[in-house]
């Protein structure tokens, strides 16, 4: 197996008629950071729900070596990791800890291994200090954390992220770039922060009305202007592609 | 509703010395102590004042060895207790019988006697529920109930609230503050129609969010139950708590029936 992700001519459609999913074609390798570009309605959420068997469309969709539709629920939803982009929806139980324990648990971890796994993915996202408050204490930069370390601790090989930086000030939105540049998993990143995704993903795909209408280095994506254009994207004024870190970085090697 | 909403959910929680032997008792000692303490009292008959003059001393104990002191007892009781009193404090007006004259009015002594015991009862309810949540965190009070095989659903239902009640909270607080925004300001009845149109909104925000919530829940495996990490463990001192409360209130309690 060499793909993460391989789907092939995925389509979905919502009860109401409307198209989620148009035939989609996706094929995402193993440690890739790949950002999914759209503009809302796109389908990128739909996409999301059905790379963890919540929705389950036409076509053929295999995630983690796992045949989607037809494989073992449960492994799935251990092997792909969602984090949702309202933190609130994610975060339910009463305290940090049995929220991050939930997962691990469920997945039939013994209390001590949990115990471990949570010390774990709280300390990747650097959130050890707030394990016992309640997550209504917390500021959404803490809760977004704490939200991808509920998914971290259940050690999926892939990571899937909707909006995460979504209502993020700068400073909670520089620190969850720099946690999220160290994870070192396959991630997924659905999003309309180019320069986030830019940052963060090498690769880029454009999802538009239910389908892919282009797929590259992230960088050339976002330096094609008719391209964003036609798909309702936009980079933020006065923002230049060509200035972005990573490619500073990739030149001066 | 809405400033005042988040205020009296700040005056939650847990209060007083984290560390006292109280606090470190296990959740399930402390349901059916203070639970004890209220049967005791709530089954005395009227006047028989030792037995609730006991179940008094014994919160007063309890909160001390808390260190939870009265004015935070007083905050928090009251939101209940005058709502419970309310209910009494005609009785000593309409009850026949001998009446008194006390300035402007005259009042039945035994209606008298009535409120007095009723209004007693309500106090040591109340303050027995207050310790217990002063001195116990509310997600240990649900696992507490949910080892004491309470029904799971119930106790999910209890948690969900707790945990989404500060969301809403918020939520109608920023609607509150977007009404406000927009010059609202309710002079009488007939322009109260916004609030219930921010109720309905608050309703269907919820419905939405419960079936996100629930998603997020199957993404990460969810298969009805809510397994826990922590065990709770019934040590030595939890059992001489409850020998404790026992001891000083039942043989006191069954006197009194017997008399």
């Amino acid at each position: 197996m060499s793909c993460v992700i391989e789907a092939r001519g995925l389509q979905f459609r919502y009860p109401n008629g409307v198209a989620g999913l148009d035939g989609v074609d996706l094929s995402v390798g193993h440690g890739e950071h790949v950002a999914v570009l759209g503009p809302n309605g796109a389908g990128k959420t739909t996409l999301m729900l059905h790379l963890n068997g919540l929705l389950t469309g036409e076509g053929e969709l295999a995630v983690a070596g796992i045949d989607v539709g037809r494989g073992d629920v449960r492994e799935l939803r251990a092997r792909v990791g969602l984090v949702f982009q309202d933190p609130d929806d994610q975060l339910f139980m009463p305290t940090v800890r049995e929220d991050v324990a939930f997962g691990p648990l469920n997945l039939g971890a013994s209390a001590a291994e949990a115990s471990a796994r949570v010390t774990e993915a709280l300390a990747t996202v650097r959130m050890e200090h707030v394990a016992d408050r309640a997550p209504h204490q917390l500021s959404l930069g803490q809760r977004r954390r704490v939200a991808i370390a509920t998914v971290l601790a259940m050690d999926p090989r892939l990571l899937v992220l909707d909006e995460p930086s979504a209502s993020l000030d700068p400073r909670a939105r520089r620190e969850l770039l720099e946690m999220l540049s160290r994870i070192d998993r396959t991630m997924l990143v659905v999003t309309h922060d180019l320069p986030f995704a830019a940052e963060l993903c090498e690769r880029a795909v454009v999802l538009s009305a239910g389908r892919i209408v282009a797929d590259g280095r992230c960088t050339d994506i976002l330096r094609d202007e008719d391209l964003l254009a036609a798909h309702d994207l936009e980079l933020p004024a006065g923002f230049d592609p060509a200035l972005l870190r990573r490619q500073t970085v990739a030149a001066a090697a | 509703m809405s400033l005042g909403c988040a205020h009296s959910l700040n005056a939650t929680g847990v209060a007083g010395d984290p560390a006292s032997p109280v606090h470190r008792l296990d959740p399930r000692a402390k349901i059916v102590g203070l639970a004890g303490i209220t049967l005791v009292g709530v089954s005395t008959p009227p006047s028989h004042w030792p037995v609730l003059i006991a179940c008094a001393l014994a919160l007063s104990a309890v909160a001390v060895a808390a260190r939870v002191g009265p004015g935070v007892v007083w905050s928090r009781a009251r939101v209940v207790l005058p709502l419970v009193v309310f209910v009494a404090v005609f009785v000593p007006f309409v009850r026949g019988g001998e009446q008194i004259d006390l300035g402007p009015f005259t009042v039945s002594r035994e209606g008298l006697v009535t409120f007095a015991s009723v209004a007693s009862k309500a106090a040591i309810g109340t303050v027995s529920a207050v310790l217990l949540g002063a001195t116990t965190s509310f997600p240990d009070v649900l696992h507490g109930l949910e080892r004491m095989r309470a029904p799971r659903l119930l106790v999910l239902i209890a948690a969900f609230m707790y945990r989404y009640l500060f969301v809403i909270a918020d939520e109608a607080r920023r609607m509150r503050v977007a009404l406000s925004a927009r010059g609202y300001r309710p002079r009488h009845a007939l322009q109260a129609a916004a609030i219930g149109r921010v109720a309905i909104s608050l309703f269907l925000r919820t419905y939405d969010r419960a079936e996100r919530v629930y998603v997020a829940m199957l993404a990460r495996g969810y298969s009805g139950s809510t397994p826990r990490l922590n065990a709770l463990v019934f040590r030595r001192a939890d059992t001489l708590f409850l020998v404790g409360v026992a001891g000083a209130l039942v043989p006191l309690r069954v006197l009194v029936g017997a008399s």
